[in-house]
C-alpha cells in the first residue's frame, strides 16, 4: 500500500479532494484521487511523495531504524534459564523466598496458595561470551555466539500477572483490549515503504516445548481506533498465505486480469454518473489486491532461497510454519522494506516439566534467531533494521509445583525478565540493566514497558509523546501517559 | 534508501503537489469565503481521528462568535487537560471550563483576571495564549498542543464581543422549536426537510432532485431490512403509480421480519454481542436467546423506554416476567475470563467497569470510562460520579474467574416447556430441552461500593452511593437506589441526553453520520450538531411519540431529504464535500453485514430463518487452530446445508478470532460497546468479494438460475443477473461491457476441464442438465458485478 495512496484514501483524502476540486473538472480529480492513474499502473514507491511528510508530520528527527522485526516469545520465557545468571539460587536451592525479597509481590492464582516457595537455580549452565562478555546459557548456543550484537536489556518490568493482559499490554500499551497495535501504530505514523505488499505484516508458530501454549488472540495484531488500513495482515503457511488471497481454483491470472479490467470500467461508469471519488478509491484497492495477489506468494515462496539459508537458519526451516521458516519469510519480508514484521511463537509457558520443555522451546528459536540477525547483517539491512525478542513477562525463581532433582516449575514474573534486541541503532555487545542476586526485583536501571515503547518508537524517528491519535476526544498514545527514552540502549 | 538521501527527493515531490494546492487554497478563499462562516467550525491546524464532524474551514471569522459553537471546542481541547474538570491534575488552581473559574481573580492576583469580556488587552489567559515566549506561552510548548492562528483570533474576538458565555449544549434539556421558513415550500414532504432545507437555501444551495424509484427501493430495502428488493419486489413497485407507493413499501418493511433482524444487527454492536468469552482461551457462551429476544423486540416496536429499561433493570420491573429478564442479558454481554491464576476480584471489577462504560456509552453518548481512573479531563464527570455509576452495576454476586465449561452466574434456567409457553421468540432447536442463560440479578443486601483509586481494584478510596453526573441530571430522592430507578433517570422528562442520542443513531443508521458526528461523545470534546434545532425537534418529538422507534424511522424515510439523488455534483462538491447540509442523499459502504447478505439473497441462496443458536459458515480452514491452546473452541467446522445460507447476524462470533470477512469489512470486535463503524476501503476487502467461496458459490447460483430460465435471450441474462444484484437494468454501456466480458470469457478463456473448478466451490450442488461451459462464463460475470461498488455501496 502506496504512501501516497494511504495518504489519499485516509485523513487527508477529504481535505485533499476538496481543495482539488474547486478548479479542475471531474476527469482530472477523478485522476488526482486515483494514485496509480496519476502515476501509471507500473509506477514504483519512489515516485511518490513520501507520506513520511504527510499530516503527523513524520519522523519527528532521523530514524536510526526503518524497519522492525519482533519476536515475540509468547508465554513467558525464564529469564533465569536463558540469560539471567543467579548462582545465588544453586546456594539457596529448597529453601524459602525471603519476605524481604518478595515485598508482598502479588501471585497469581496459581502458586499464591502454596504453603512455601523453594527458591531453585536454573539447569543450564551459564558463560560469559564475546568480547561483551554475555551471560547466556547452555540453551542458546546459537545466541551465545553472536553476542557482541546483541543488546541485552535484564531489568524488563511489567504490570500484568497473566498472560491475555500482560501480552496485550505489551502489545498496545493497555492490559484492556481495543488499543492499536504496536504495528499498526507505526503504519500510521510512519507509512508503508513498498506498494505491494502490507505494511504490518504478522507470522505464528507453535513451540514444540509445549504443543498446547497460551492461545492467542487476533486482536493483538488488530488496528484498534486506528482506521483499518493498519491492520496486521497474518502470513499463514497454507495454501492461501493471505486471507481470499487466491483465486479461485480453476481461475486463470489472465482472466482475473480480464474481470478487473472489465470491473473497473464498469466502475468508472458509476464514477462518471455520480461523481464520487470514493469509486476511483474502489478501483485502486482492486489494483492494489491484484498487485498482492503476485507479490506475497512470491515473498511466500522460500524454494528460491539457497541450500546455505536454510543450513543457516537451521532444519526446521524446511518445514513451512515454522519459527525458523517464519524467519526467513521476516527476512524476505524485510528485504522489501516491509514496515513491521511480528513473529509470534507460542509454547513459552513453563509452569511445570520446565526442563523438558524449555529445551525445546529454546531449539525452536535459538538458531533461527542468530540466523536472521546475521542474515540481516550480511545483506546491510541489520544496521536501520530493529530486531526484538522476548515475551510479556519473566518467570519466578521459586519453583511451582514441587521441587525433585530433576523438575521444576516457575510461575509468572512481571517484576523482572530479560529480551535482548539487535541492529537498529541499539548499542550491539550491550548489557543494560541489573537485578538482585535473587533474580527478583530490578535493583538497577529498570526498563518498563512503556519505556520500551518509547524507545522503540524513538529509534523509527518517533517521539512518542507526540504520535498521537484523537478518538472518542481523548489524544492517545502506544505509551499511554508514561514511558521514558531509554537513551543508554541507543548506540 | 537511507533517510538522508531520500529526503531531497520527498522534498522535490511534495513541492509538486503543494504548489498547485496554495493556488487552489487562494482561489478558493477567495471564492468560498461568505458560505463557509456559519456551516463550519474552527479548524485546528492538527491532524486529527476519524472524528470528522461539523468542523473544517479555516477560513474567515464568523461574525458573531458562539460560545458552544466556536470558543468551547477550543478551550477543551487546548485548555481543558490542565485547566479543566480533572481537578487532580488542574494548574495554577485555574479552571476555563466553568464560568465562575474562567471569569474569576487569578490565585496569585486578585486585580488580575484571565478573562476580561470587552478587553483583550487585560485578559491575562489571552496575553499567554498570544505570547511567542515559549516560558509564558500557553498551552506551554512540551504539551504538544497549540492553537492555530485561526483559533486565537476566535478567542480574540470572544472576548472583544463581550465573552458571552454559555452552557454545553447537550446538557441542556431539548426543546422542540417551530420549523423554519423555507423558500421552496413545495419541496418539504415533513418536518425533517424545513430543517434542513433551511440550511441549504441559507448557503444559496438547493436540494437535489429525487432519487429514481429503482435507487429509491433499494435504498430504503437495505436501511430497514439489510436486505435488497427482489426483482417482484421492483416490478411492483415500478408499476405502482399510486401517490403512496413507497409510503406502502415503508410500511411493508418495518412491519418485516428482516427490519428486526437489520435493527438487531446494529444493537448487537453496542451490547458487545458474541458467542464467547473472549478472554484467553475464550470458551463458547449461549446468549444467542437474548439476541433472539432483541430481535423480536424491534419487531414488535417494543418502545424504545421499556427496550431500555428491560436491558438494564427487566430482572428489577414489578412483577419482572420471563420476557424482562431474558432481556437484561444485555448487561452479561461483557468479556469473562477463565484464565488460571488471575485475581477473581481484579476482573470482577472490570465487568463492572464495562457495564458502566457500556450504559454510558450507550444511552448518554459519554465517555465515562475517562473518569475511571480520575476526574474526566474533558466533560464535567468526576471519578466519585463514575463510581456512583459504578454502584448499581456492583451489586451481582457474580465471580471474576470463572471455571472452564461454567455458566456464569447469576443465570435463569429456560426449559423448552418455558419457551413454548412464554418465549416463543427464542428459537431453541429440538434437540435441546433447556438453556442456561446469564441475566442480572442482584445479590441480597448491599455490597459496599469504594471509589477505586487509578482505577485499580484493590485501591479502595472513599465510599460511594448510588449516583448519576450532576451535570446530566441529578439522581434525586424520586429515583430508587437500584438499577431500576437508574432506568426511570434515563427516561425522565428532565434527561437531556437519552432522546437525543437515540434520534441521533436512529439519524446515523440512516444517513450513515449522526447530526452529531460523533454519536459516540456528546461531550466537549465531540462533534457539534450540523443540525441542532433538528435533532432537538426528534428527540422532543421521539419523545412525545412514547418512544416509537419505527415511528420516527418512518419519519427520516419519508422526508424528502432522504429520498434525494446522491449523485455528486462538481458544485456540491466544491461546496459542501462532507455533505454536511444533505442537500444530496449520502452515498457510503455499507456494513459487512449488509454486504454478505446481499450476496446471498441475490442469488437465492439466504436461508430466511429468524433466530436459533449462531451458525458457522464457511471461513479459511486453521484460524481457530492455529491461535488456541487446546482448549474451548480449538476447530471451526464449518455447518452444512441450509446453515450456510443464514444471514450474517446469525454468524458463530469467537472474539479472539472474529470471522475474518465480517472484520475485513469493519465490523466490530464486541470486545466492547461500539456505536458506530469505520467505513474504509482496503485491497483485503476486494480479496474477500472476488475470492470468498460464499461469493463465489453465490455467483454460481445466481447464474444457475438464470440459464435455467430457457426463454432469456442472452442478454437478458446479463440484465437478469445485472439486476438482481443492483435493483436495476444496466445502461446501454453497462450492457456493452457485460456482454464483450462474456465475449471474452467464451472466446478466449480457459475451457480445459481444470478450468470447471470453479464450479464446485461451494456446498450447493451443480444441476446436471446444465452447459458447463455457459455456466462458467456466467459465473464469472456474476462475480465481477458482485464486486462492483454499487453492490457494496448505498447510493
Amino acid at each position: 500500500m502506496s504512501e501516497l495512496y494511504k495518504h489519499f484514501n485516509h485523513n487527508n483524502r477529504r481535505h485533499f479532494i476538496k481543495n482539488a476540486s474547486l478548479a479542475l473538472g471531474g476527469l482530472a480529480m477523478a485522476a488526482m484521487t486515483d494514485p496509480l492513474k496519476i502515476f501509471g499502473a507500473n509506477s514504483n514507491a519512489q515516485a511518490m511523495p513520501d507520506l513520511g511528510n504527510g499530516p503527523l508530520n513524520l519522523p519527528h528527527f532521523a530514524p536510526k531504524a526503518k524497519r522492525v522485526v519482533y519476536l515475540f516469545q509468547s508465554g513467558g520465557p525464564s529469564q533465569l534459564e536463558l540469560f539471567d545468571y543467579k548462582p545465588l539460587l544453586h546456594k539457596l536451592r529448597g529453601t524459602d523466598l525471603p519476605e524481604s525479597v518478595r515485598m508482598g509481590q502479588r501471585l497469581t492464582g496459581m502458586t499464591s496458595g502454596q504453603a512455601n516457595f523453594p527458591l531453585v537455580g536454573s539447569q543450564y549452565k551459564f558463560n560469559q561470551y564475546g568480547q561483551s562478555r554475555a551471560w547466556v546459557s547452555d540453551l542458546m548456543p546459537y545466541t551465545a555466539k553472536i553476542a557482541d550484537e546483541l543488546c541485552f536489556v535484564k531489568t524488563m518490568h511489567t504490570e500484568a500477572i497473566n498472560h491475555d493482559p500482560a501480552i496485550t499490554f505489551f502489545q498496545t500499551g493497555s492490559q484492556q483490549s481495543g488499543r492499536p497495535s504496536m504495528g499498526s501504530w507505526m503504519s500510521y505514523g510512519l507509512g508503508s515503504m513498498n506498494d505491494n505488499l502490507p505494511t504490518f505484516s504478522v507470522l505464528l508458530s507453535r513451540g514444540t516445548g509445549r504443543l498446547n501454549g497460551q492461545p492467542l488472540y487476533s486482536r493483538l495484531w488488530g488496528n484498534g481506533f486506528l482506521s483499518s488500513l493498519h491492520q496486521g495482515v497474518q502470513f499463514r503457511a497454507v495454501k492461501d498465505p493471505v486471507l481470499y488471497l487466491k483465486d479461485p481454483d480453476g481461475m486463470s491470472r489472465a482472466e482475473r486480469r480480464k474481470m478487473l479490467d472489465h470491473l473497473a470500467e464498469m466502475n468508472h461508469f458509476q464514477e462518471e454518473k455520480f461523481g464520487d471519488p470514493e469509486i476511483n478509491s474502489r478501483i485502486a484497492q482492486y489494483e492494489m489486491a491484484y498487485k498482492m495477489q503476485t507479490s506475497v506468494p512470491e515473498t511466500m515462496n522460500i524454494d528460491d532461497e539457497p541450500d546455505h539459508i536454510f543450513r543457516m537458519y537451521g532444519p526446521d526451516s524446511y518445514k513451512p510454519g515454522t519459527y525458523a521458516a517464519n524467519c526467513i519469510l521476516a527476512r524476505r519480508l524485510l528485504e522489501k522494506d516491509v514496515r513491521f514484521v511480528q513473529l509470534y511463537h507460542m509454547g513459552w509457558d513453563q509452569h511445570d516439566n520446565l526442563p523438558g520443555q524449555i529445551e525445546k522451546q529454546a531449539k525452536d528459536v535459538d538458531q533461527p534467531t542468530a540466523a536472521l540477525i546475521m542474515d540481516l547483517k550480511q545483506r546491510g539491512l541489520l544496521e536501520d533494521t530493529l530486531v526484538i525478542w522476548g515475551g510479556e513477562f519473566g518467570r519466578t525463581n521459586y519453583s511451582q509445583g514441587v521441587l525433585t532433582d530433576t523438575n521444576y516449575g516457575r510461575d509468572h514474573h512481571p517484576k523482572c525478565f530479560s529480551i535482548f534486541m539487535a541492529g537498529g541503532g541499539v548499542k550491539p555487545g550491550f548489557t543494560y540493566g541489573e537485578t538482585d542476586e535473587f533474580g527478583y526485583n530490578v535493583v538497577k536501571d529498570p526498563v518498563h514497558v512503556h519505556d520500551l515503547h518509547a524507545t522503540i518508537l524513538h529509534l523509527m524517528g518517533v517521539d512518542h509523546e507526540r504520535m498521537t491519535y484523537k478518538h472518542q476526544g481523548r489524544r492517545f498514545r502506544l505509551t499511554d501517559v508514561a514511558g521514558n527514552v531509554i537513551n543508554d540502549l541507543i548506540g | 534508501m537511507t533517510t538522508k538521501k531520500h529526503l531531497p527527493k520527498k522534498w522535490k515531490s511534495l513541492w509538486f503537489f503543494i504548489v498547485p494546492f496554495l493556488f487552489l487554497f487562494l482561489f478558493k478563499m477567495f471564492l468560498n469565503r461568505p458560505s463557509e462562516r456559519d456551516l463550519k467550525v474552527i479548524k485546528s491546524d492538527e491532524h486529527n481521528g476519524s472524528e470528522g464532524g461539523a468542523a473544517v474551514g479555516d477560513v474567515g471569522l464568523p461574525d458573531v462568535i458562539d460560545y458552544s459553537l466556536h470558543v468551547k471546542p477550543i478551550l477543551s481541547d487546548k485548555c481543558y487537560a490542565c485547566h479543566g474538570p480533572d481537578g487532580g491534575t488542574r494548574e495554577a488552581d485555574f479552571r476555563i471550563d466553568t464560568k465562575e473559574g474562567a471569569y474569576a481573580a487569578l490565585k496569585d492576583d486578585a486585580h488580575a483576571f484571565a478573562i476580561v469580556p470587552g478587553d483583550f488587552e487585560n485578559s491575562i489567559a489571552m496575553k499567554r495564549i498570544f505570547s511567542e515566549d515559549p516560558k509564558t506561552q500557553m498551552p506551554p510548548p512540551e504539551s504538544n498542543l497549540k492553537l492555530s492562528g485561526n483559533e486565537k483570533q476566535v478567542l480574540k474576538k470572544w472576548i472583544e464581543q463581550g465573552a458571552v458565555w454559555s452552557d454545553h449544549w447537550a446538557f441542556v434539556k431539548p426543546k422542540k422549536k417551530e420549523v423554519p421558513g423555507v423558500g421552496n415550500t413545495s419541496w418539504p414532504k415533513n418536518e425533517i426537510d424545513y430543517f434542513i432545507l433551511a440550511k441549504i437555501e441559507s448557503e444559496g444551495l438547493s436540494p437535489s432532485e429525487k432519487a429514481d424509484k429503482e435507487t429509491l427501493l433499494r435504498r430504503v430495502y437495505l436501511d430497514l431490512t439489510g436486505l435488497p428488493p427482489s426483482l417482484e419486489d421492483i416490478d411492483e413497485f415500478l408499476s405502482d403509480q399510486s401517490s403512496d407507493a413507497y409510503e406502502k413499501v415503508v410500511d411493508k418493511l418495518l412491519a418485516s421480519d428482516a427490519y428486526g433482524e437489520r435493527m438487531a444487527s446494529g444493537w448487537m454492536d453496542i451490547a458487545r454481542y458474541a458467542d464467547s468469552h473472549g478472554y484467553q482461551d475464550d470458551l463458547e457462551r449461549v446468549m444467542w436467546p437474548w439476541r433472539d429476544w432483541v430481535i423480536h423486540a424491534f419487531n414488535e416496536n417494543l418502545p424504545y423506554d421499556k427496550f431500555i429499561k428491560w436491558q438494564l433493570a427487566g430482572d428489577l420491573m414489578p412483577n419482572a416476567s420471563m420476557e424482562q429478564i431474558v432481556a437484561s442479558g444485555f448487561n452479561r454481554n461483557h468479556k469473562i475470563t477463565q484464565e488460571g491464576g488471575v485475581i477473581d476480584e481484579e476482573y470482577r471489577v472490570e465487568y463492572v467497569v464495562d457495564r458502566t462504560s457500556t450504559t454510558s456509552k450507550a444511552l448518554m453518548g459519554l465517555t465515562m470510562e475517562c473518569a475511571r481512573c480520575h476526574d474526566h479531563k474533558y466533560d464535567p464527570l468526576s471519578q466519585e460520579e463514575f463510581y456512583g455509576m459504578y454502584t448499581f452495576f456492583n451489586q451481582l454476586d457474580e465471580k471474576g474467574r470463572i471455571e472452564y465449561n461454567e455458566t456464569p452466574a447469576p443465570f435463569i434456567t429456560l426449559t423448552d416447556e418455558e419457551v413454548n409457553d412464554n418465549l416463543s421468540f427464542i428459537q431453541m432447536p429440538d434437540s435441546v430441552n433447556k438453556i442456561d442463560l446469564m441475566v442480572m440479578k442482584d445479590a441480597p443486601g448491599l455490597r459496599k461500593t469504594y471509589l477505586l483509586e487509578r482505577g485499580v481494584y484493590d485501591a479502595k478510596g472513599k465510599e460511594v452511593s448510588f449516583n448519576t453526573p450532576e451535570s446530566v441530571l441529578e439522581f434525586s430522592d424520586k429515583f430508587e437506589n437500584n438499577r431500576l430507578g437508574l432506568a426511570e433517570w434515563f427516561f425522565d422528562d428532565d434527561n437531556p441526553l437519552t432522546s437525543r442520542v437515540y434520534v441521533n443513531r436512529l439519524w446515523q443508521h440512516m444517513f450513515g453520520v449522526g447530526i452529531v458526528a460523533t454519536s459516540d461523545d456528546f461531550g466537549s470534546q465531540g462533534a457539534l450538531p450540523t443540525h441542532p434545532e433538528l435533532l432537538d425537534w426528534m428527540a422532543v418529538s421521539f419523545k412525545d411519540s412514547g418512544w416509537d422507534i419505527k415511528a420516527m424511522l418512518k419519519k427520516i424515510a419519508m422526508s424528502a431529504t432522504y429520498q434525494q439523488s446522491s449523485k455528486i455534483t462538481p458544485k456540491l462538491l466544491k461546496t459542501d464535500p462532507d455533505n454536511i447540509l444533505l442537500a444530496r442523499a449520502p452515498r457510503y459502504k455499507l456494513p459487512a453485514e449488509v454486504i454478505r447478505d446481499n450476496v446471498l439473497a441475490t442469488s437465492g441462496l439466504l436461508e430466511e430463518k429468524i433466530g436459533g443458536p449462531s451458525v458457522k459458515p464457511y471461513q479459511p480452514p486453521g484460524l481457530w487452530a492455529e491461535t488456541t491452546s487446546g482448549v474451548g473452541l480449538t476447530k471451526y467446522i464449518p455447518d452444512t446445508g441450509k446453515s450456510l445460507y443464514r444471514r450474517s447476524l446469525y454468524t458463530f462470533w469467537k472474539r479472539t478470532v472474529p470471522p475474518p470477512s465480517m472484520i475485513t469489512f469493519d465490523a466490530a470486535t464486541r470486545d466492547f460497546c461500539e456505536v458506530k463503524r469505520q467505513k474504509t476501503s482496503t485491497p483485503l476487502q476486494a480479496l474477500v468479494l472476488l475470492n470468498d467461496p460464499q461469493v463465489v458459490e453465490a455467483s454460481r447460483v445466481l447464474a444457475t438460475t438464470t440459464l435455467q430460465n430457457e426463454t432469456l435471450s442472452r442478454e437478458e441474462r446479463i440484465k437478469h443477473i445485472f439486476r438482481s444484484v443492483l435493483s436495476r437494468y444496466p445502461s446501454q454501456k453497462e450492457l456493452e461491457n457485460c456482454i464483450s466480458y462474456l465475449d471474452d470469457i467464451e472466446e478466449d478463456g480457459d475451457n480445459s476441464e481444470e478450468a470447471f473448478a470453479i464450479l464446485e466451490i461451494g456446498a450447493r450442488e451443480i444441476p446436471a442438465d446444465i452447459s458447463k461451459h455457459q455456466l462458467r462464463a456466467y459465473t464469472l460475470l456474476a462475480n465481477m458485478i458482485f464486486n462492483l461498488d454499487e453492490a457494496v455501496t448505498k447510493i
